[in-house]
C-alpha cells in the first residue's frame, strides 16, 4: 500500500473540512472496499478520514412514512432491523443477498453506495483502464468480459455496478443525504450515478468534498408486494450476474404501478422505466411480465462472453415479477 | 495390540491447530528477519528491457533490489534424491527472458512487509513484448506427443469402432483450474555461516531440500528444512518453485533472515496449475452394452519452460474391460506457467470426461448406467492382465445405490421434479493409483514410557500425524498420548513426498516397522535380564497393552516399557525400518529389521493397485434461471483398510466438494488477448462455499488390501475428486436433457 494517514473526526463538518483541505484523502467507513482497492494500488489516499465516530448510526422513522438511515449504519444492522424488514423487505432481501456476514457486519451504507466496479482489470493496475487512467483504454471489450455490463456501457467502458443493496434502493426510490461546505443537498438514486460514457472515471454527483450522510425512503403504501431476486454462480459470497428488485402494486387483477431496477446487468443500479410503463395498467399475467423483460432488456448491448446475460436478465427479471405478482 | 488402527480418534494436531500454536512456514519468528516481496512479470513473451529501482531503493527501509543483473547465480541440482525443479528451462533472476505472465523477475527485501510491498510497486519495469501463444487452440498446428508411457493401444481400434452397433463421439472439455491452498507459499531461509535453514510449505520436504541445496551449490548436509504443517498443497507444493530458492537467494545477499509469503494474487502465477484439457472420447458398444472400442484422446497444455502432461487418459485403459483400446496425449506450449499436478492429477479431468462418455453410452442403449459399467467390469487390469490387488467395485456401485435411492430414478431426462425444480440423478466411477514407495523411519522409547516416531514425510493437512501415531502406538502397544510423531524435518530418516496419495501407503508400513522392531529389541533386553519378571521368556509369549508387557497366558507377569529401559541404563531404545517395497533384488542385503525385511518380500509386481469407488448426485436445477444445486452427494470407497474413518471421510468430502466446484464453478480465466490471468482472487475464481454444500453420504467398504503393505491400507487424498464431476454433470443432463461438455456448468450453459 501506498503510505497513508488516518484523521479521526468527531463531527460531520470535521469531516467536510478534512476531506475539502486534502485533495488526496478519502472517507473510510467499514474499509470492506477501500482497503481492498488500497492493497492493489487501485486507490492511493493520502489521507484516510475515519468517520465512523459521527452519529449517523441511527434508522429513524419519518412521520410521513418513510426511513431515514444514516451512512453509517452497518450492512447487517440495516437488513435486519424490523422495520425495513416488515416495510421494505426488498431492501432487507437484497443486503442478506450480498457479501458474507462478516462483511456486512463492517460495510457501511454509505460505504455501499460508493463501493467499486468488481471489473478485473479496473482491479489490475498493470492493465490499462479509463476509470483509473483517463484514456488509457479498455481491455475489458475485447478481453474476458462474462462479468461485464449490457446496459448503459460506452466505448471507454462497461463495467458492471456490483452492489446489490443499491438495486433495491433504486427501486426504492431512495435519495441520498451528503453535506458539503456549502451544506446540505439530496440528490435521488436515480440521479446519483453517472453512465461511463467518455468519463467513467466520473461514477457519481457526489462532489470531492461531500460526506454522504445518510438515505431517505419515501413510505410505500401496504398493499405492494416486492422482491429482490439474484442469480449467481454460487449460494453465497458472490456479486450477481443478474438480479432484480421489483416492487408491484396490484388490484383487481391489474398492475396499478411497478417499480422495476436491475443489478449485474448495468454500468450503474438500473432503474426501467421502460417496464414500468408497460406493466402500468396491464393485466397482473405473464405475458406482462414477459413483455416488461423485453422492454428492460430492449438497448442492451452483449459483449463476447457476456450475451447470455440478456436473456438471464430477462427470465430474472420474469422471475421476479412472478414472486412478486403471484402469476407464472 | 490396542487395536488403534480403524479406529475414529480425533486429529492429533487438532487443538495446536485452532489454537494457533501449530507453526505454519511462514509464522517462525526468527531474530532480525526481513521480508522479501517478489515482483512479477505483466507480460506474457519477451524480454526485460530496463528495471529501474530508483524509487524503490530511495525508501526507507528497503534492504535490497534483487534482479537477473545481481542475483546469485543458480545452477542445475546434480545432489542425488533432489526434488523436481518445477521449470527445467527457468532458473530464476538469471536472465531477461520472459516466458509467462507472473514470472518472478525481482525481489524488494526491505525491513517490514510493507515497505517491501511498497517497493515492489514502486519498481518501474520496461519490456520488449513479444505476441504470445495463449490458448491451445492458437497452437494445435504445433502440438506434439510427449514422450514417456502416455500413449497406449490394445487390439484394434478401428475395427471396434466399426463393429459398434452404438456409438458416442464428442469432445469434452475442463479450464484450468488452481490449487488455491488455504496456507500460500511462504517460505523464510536463515544462513547461519555456510549452513542453510530454510522454513517452507512443501509436500517434499526431503526432495526440497536436496535440490535447493543443489540449486545453490551446496550439498545436502549444509541444508536443513523443516515444515511442520501445511495448510494445503494438493500439488502446489509438490515440485519447488521460485520462492523456495528466492528466500535463500535474498537472505545470503541481505546476511539477514528473510521471509517470503506469496499473497493470494500472486498463487494464480507462482506454482502451476491444472492444465486445460480437450478431450476427444469414441466409445463403441454393441447392444448388450459391451464395449467394442475404446478411444481417449487428449489435448493438454505445458509451457515453453518445461513439459508436464495432464495424463486425462491413464485410467480409461483399464477401468473397464474392451477389446480394442487407444488413449493418447499430445501437448501444447503456451506462454503461461507450467502446470504441474493438481489433486487427482490425470484422474480428475480425464473420469470427467469418460464418465460422461459413459453416460451418454448407457442413454443411447437405453441403459442403466450402472448396468452399462457391470457389463464391462474389469475382472483383471485389461492393460496388462495383472490381477488386483483388491477390487470391490461392484460393492461400491451396489451400496451407493441403495444409499442414493438409485431405484426411484426414473431414466428419462426432464422426467422429475420437485417443485419449480427439475431433478437429476447421477453416478460415475472413480479411481486412482495405490501408490507407495521407499520410506524409514525410527521410533524411539524413552525410560519416562514414551515414544517418538520420526520420519521426513510432511502433513499435507491431511492428518498424517494422526494415522502415523495411530500406527506406532498401535505397533508400540501404547496408548496415542504416550507416542509423539515428528514429521517435516530433514533432521528425520527420508520419507515420501505427499503426492499420488501415497504417504499413508508409504510412510505408515515404515513407521510401523520402526516401532515393532523397537518393540522387539526391548522385549529382547527384558527376557534376558534376570531382573524382569519376563527373563527367560520367548518374544511370542509377550503382549503389550498400554505400555506394559506382559505373558499373554499370565497377565500379572510383566512390566512397562519404562522399567525395563530405566534399568538398561541407556537415553532411549531405538528401533528402525528402511523400505523399498517389492525389494527382491538377490544382490542386495536382507533387510535387517525383520519386519520391514517381510514386507519387502512381498512381489508386488505381480498385482495392479488402484482404489476404487461409485460416487453418486442429486441435482434440482431451476430450468427458467440455469442455476444448479447438489442436494445430495454419495461416495462409496474401496480404498482398502480405513486407518481412521474420520480423517478418511474428511479427505473423500474435500475431494467431493473440490468435485462440486470443477462441475459448477471453478476455472482460472484468461485475457485471451495477451494471456494473463483475469481471475486473480477467491472472488473470481470461484471455490463453493458453505452455502453450496450438499448432504453427504460417504462410506468405506474398509476392505483390507492383502498386498498393498501389512497394513493393507492405499492412500485416498485424490480419489474423492475423481468421478463425482462426472457425477454432477450426469445429474443435470438427466435433469434437463442438457448435455453440457464444456465445464464449469455455469447457469449461462443451461439457459
Amino acid at each position: 500500500m501506498q503510505p497513508f494517514s488516518v484523521t479521526e473526526v468527531k463531527d460531520n463538518i470535521s469531516g467536510i473540512n478534512a476531506l475539502s483541505g486534502n485533495s488526496k484523502a478519502k472517507i473510510i467507513g467499514g474499509g470492506t472496499n477501500l482497503v481492498d482497492l488500497m492493497k492493489m494500488y487501485v486507490e492511493t489516499p493520502q489521507e484516510l478520514i475515519d468517520i465512523n465516530h459521527l452519529k449517523l448510526t441511527t434508522i429513524e422513522v419519518h412521520l410521513n412514512g418513510g426511513m431515514r438511515i444514516g451512512a453509517l449504519v452497518r450492512n447487517s444492522d440495516l437488513a435486519y432491523a424490523e422495520l425495513v424488514r416488515k416495510q421494505y423487505p426488498v431492501l432487507s432481501q437484497a443486503l442478506l443477498s450480498g457479501a458474507s456476514a462478516q462483511i456486512r457486519n463492517m460495510a457501511t451504507v454509505g460505504g455501499n453506495l460508493m463501493q467499486r466496479t468488481r471489473c478485473p482489470y479496473f482491479f489490475n493496475t498493470s492493465f490499462p483502464c479509463n476509470k483509473r487512467i483517463p484514456g488509457s483504454g479498455c481491455p475489458a471489450i475485447n478481453g474476458f468480459n462474462r462479468s461485464h455490463a449490457v446496459l448503459g456501457t460506452s466505448d471507454k467502458c462497461i463495467a458492471t455496478h456490483p452492489s446489490d443493496m443499491c438495486v433495491a434502493l433504486t427501486a426504492l426510490d431512495a435519495t441520498i443525504l451528503v453535506q458539503g461546505p456549502a451544506g446540505e443537498r439530496k440528490i435521488p438514486i436515480t440521479d446519483f450515478y453517472l453512465l461511463p460514457g467518455d468519463t467513467p472515471d466520473i461514477e457519481t454527483r457526489l462532489q470531492k468534498d461531500e460526506l454522504i450522510t445518510g438515505i431517505d425512503l419515501p413510505g410505500i403504501s401496504s398493499g405492494l408486494s416486492s422482491h429482490y431476486l439474484k442469480v449467481r454462480d454460487r449460494a453465497s459470497f458472490e456479486f450477481a450476474i443478474t438480479s432484480a428488485a421489483v416492487l408491484l402494486d396490484i388490484s383487481g387483477g391489474i398492475i396499478r404501478s411497478a417499480r422495476i431496477a436491475l443489478g449485474g446487468v448495468g454500468t450503474k443500479p438500473w432503474r426501467s422505466y421502460e417496464a414500468e410503463e408497460i406493466l402500468k395498467g396491464a393485466p397482473n399475467n405473464a405475458q406482462s411480465y414477459q413483455a416488461a423483460a423485453d422492454e428492460a432488456l430492449k438497448n442492451a448491448k452483449p459483449q463476447k462472453y457476456n450475451a447470455f446475460k440478456i436473456e438471464l436478465a430477462k427470465r430474472t427479471l420474469i422471475r421476479a415479477l412472478e414472486t412478486t405478482g403471484g402469476k407464472s | 495390540m490396542n487395536e488403534l488402527i480403524g479406529k475414529p480418534v480425533d486429529r492429533v494436531d487438532a487443538r495446536l491447530k485452532v489454537t494457533g500454536a501449530a507453526k505454519y512456514a511462514a509464522e517462525f519468528e526468527l531474530k532480525n528477519l526481513a521480508y522479501g516481496v517478489t515482483v512479477q512479470s505483466t507480460i506474457s513473451k519477451g524480454r526485460i528491457k530496463n528495471i529501474d529501482s530508483t524509487n524503490t531503493e530511495a525508501l526507507t527501509g528497503v534492504l535490497a533490489v534483487i534482479t537477473y543483473k545481481n542475483a546469485m547465480k543458480l545452477q542445475v541440482s546434480t545432489v542425488p534424491g533432489s526434488g523436481r525443479w518445477a521449470e527445467k528451462d527457468l532458473l530464476p533472476l538469471q536472465n531477461d527472458k520472459v516466458f509467462y505472465d507472473g514470472q518472478h523477475i525481482a525481489i524488494v527485501v526491505a525491513e517490514t512487509l510493507e515497505t517491501a510491498q511498497h517497493g515492489a510497486a514502486l519498481l518501474k519495469v520496461d519490456y520488449d513484448e513479444e505476441h504470445p501463444v495463449v490458448e491451445i487452440e492458437q497452437a494445435m498446428a504445433e502440438a506434439y506427443k510427449p514422450k514417456g508411457g502416455s500413449q497406449y493401444s490394445r487390439g484394434d481400434i478401428n475395427q471396434g469402432l466399426q463393429n459398434a452397433e452404438v456409438k458416442i463421439d464428442e469432445t469434452y472439455s475442463t479450464p484450468v483450474y488452481h490449487h488455491n491452498p488455504i496456507e500460500p507459499q511462504a517460505t523464510i531461509a536463515e544462513w547461519t555461516d555456510d549452513q542453510l535453514t530454510i522454513y517452507d510449505g512443501t509436500q517434499a520436504v526431503y526432495g526440497s531440500r536436496n535440490l535447493i541445496a543443489g540449486m545453490l551449490g551446496l550439498g545436502a548436509d549444509k541444508v536443513r528444512l523443516i515444515c511442520l504443517y501445511l495448510g494445503g498443497g494438493f500439488g502446489c507444493k509438490g515440485f519447488t518453485w521460485a520462492h523456495s530458492v528466492l528466500a535463500p537467494i535474498a537472505a545470503k545477499q541481505v546476511g539477514r533472515p528473510v521471509k517470503i509469503v506469496l499473497d493470494r494474487m500472486q498463487m494464480f502465477t507462482s506454482n502451476g496449475r491444472r492444465s486445460r484439457t480437450i478431450q476427444k472420447i469414441e466409445l463403441g458398444a454393441s447392444l448388450d452394452g459391451k464395449l467394442t472400442a475404446i478411444r481417449h484422446a487428449t489435448n493438454a497444455e505445458t509451457s515453453f519452460v518445461d513439459e508436464f502432461l495432464e495424463q486425462a487418459g491413464r485410467s480409461s485403459s483399464f477401468l473397464y474391460e474392451s477389446p480394442n483400446v487407444d488413449v493418447s496425449h499430445t501437448l501444447v506450449k503456451l506462454n503461461k506457467i507450467t502446470p504441474c499436478p493438481t489433486r487427482a492429477p490425470g484422474e480428475a479431468s480425464g473420469t470427467y470426461a469418460f464418465e460422461v462418455a459413459m453416460d451418454e453410452l448407457a442413454h443411447k442403449l437405453k441403459m442403466d448406467p450402472i448396468q452399462l459399467r457391470l457389463a464391462n467390469y474389469a475382472e483383471t487390469n485389461p492393460q496388462n492382465g495383472h490381477p488386483w490387488s483388491s477390487k470391490y467395485l461392484k460393492e461400491c456401485y451396489q451400496r451407493g445405490s441403495e444409499i442414493m435411492g438409485w431405484s426411484a430414478r426414473n431414466p428419462t431426462p426432464g422426467s422429475m421434479k420437485e417443485g419449480k425444480y427439475l431433478v437429476g440423478y447421477g453416478m460415475a466411477t472413480a479411481v486412482y493409483a495405490g501408490n507407495r514407495g521407499s520410506a524409514s523411519a525410527k521410533v524411539r522409547v524413552y525410560p519416562d514410557g514414551h515414544a517418538v516416531a520420526g520420519c521426513c514425510t510432511q502433513d499435507i493437512g491431511t492428518g498424517t500425524y494422526t494415522i502415523l501415531t495411530q500406527t506406532a502406538a498401535d505397533a508400540l502397544g501404547m496408548s496415542m498420548d504416550n507416542v509423539i510423531v515428528k514429521l517435516g524435518d530433514t533432521i528425520l530418516p527420508r520419507g515420501p513426498n505427499s503426492s499420488g496419495s501415497q504417504t499413508a501407503a508409504t510412510a505408515g508400513p515404515a513407521v510401523r516397522a520402526a516401532a515393532l522392531d523397537v518393540r522387539s529389541k526391548i522385549i529382547q533386553k527384558a527376557i534376558a535380564d534376570k531382573k524382569s519378571p519376563l527373563f527367560g521368556q520367548t518374544e511370542e509369549t509377550i503382549v503389550v497393552e498400554d505400555g506394559r508387557l506382559f505373558l499373554k497366558s499370565d497377565k500379572s507377569k510383566g512390566e512397562t516399557y519404562g522399567q525395563i529401559i530405566s534399568r538398561l541404563k541407556v537415553d532411549m531404545m531405538e528401533g528402525e525400518a528402511n523400505i523399498t517395497p517389492s525389494n527382491r533384488d538377490p544382490n542386495k542385503e536382507p533387510n535387517p529389521n525383520r519386519f520391514a525385511r517381510e514386507d519387502e518380500e512381498v512381489d508386488r509386481k505381480k498385482y495392479s493397485f488402484q482404489s476404487f469407488g461409485a460416487q453418486f448426485a442429486k441435482v434440482l436445477v431451476d430450468p427458467q434461471l440455469g442455476s444448479v444445486r447438489v442436494s445430495k452427494c454419495v461416495g462409496v470407497m474401496d480404498i482398502g483398510t480405513v486407518l481412521n474413518p474420520k480423517t478418511a471421510e474428511n479427505q473423500i468430502m474435500g475431494g467431493m466438494i473440490w468435485g462440486i466446484g470443477m462441475a459448477l464453478m471453478e476455472g482460472t480465466m484468461y485475457d485471451p488477448n495477451n494471456g494473463r490471468v483475469v481471475t486473480r482472487d477467491l472472488a473470481d475464481y470461484r471455490v463453493p462455499v458453505n452455502a453450496d454444500m450438499p448432504e453427504f453420504h460417504i462410506e468405506f467398504l474398509n476392505k483390507p488390501d492383502p498386498y498393498i503393505s501389512p497394513m493393507g491400507a492405499r492412500g485416498i487424498g485424490e480419489i474423492g475428486i475423481t468421478g463425482i464431476t462426472a457425477a454432477i454433470a450426469n445429474a443435470i443432463y438427466h435433469a434437463t436433457g442438457k448435455r453440457v461438455r464444456e465445464l464449469p456448468i455455469t447457469p449461462d450453459k443451461l439457459l
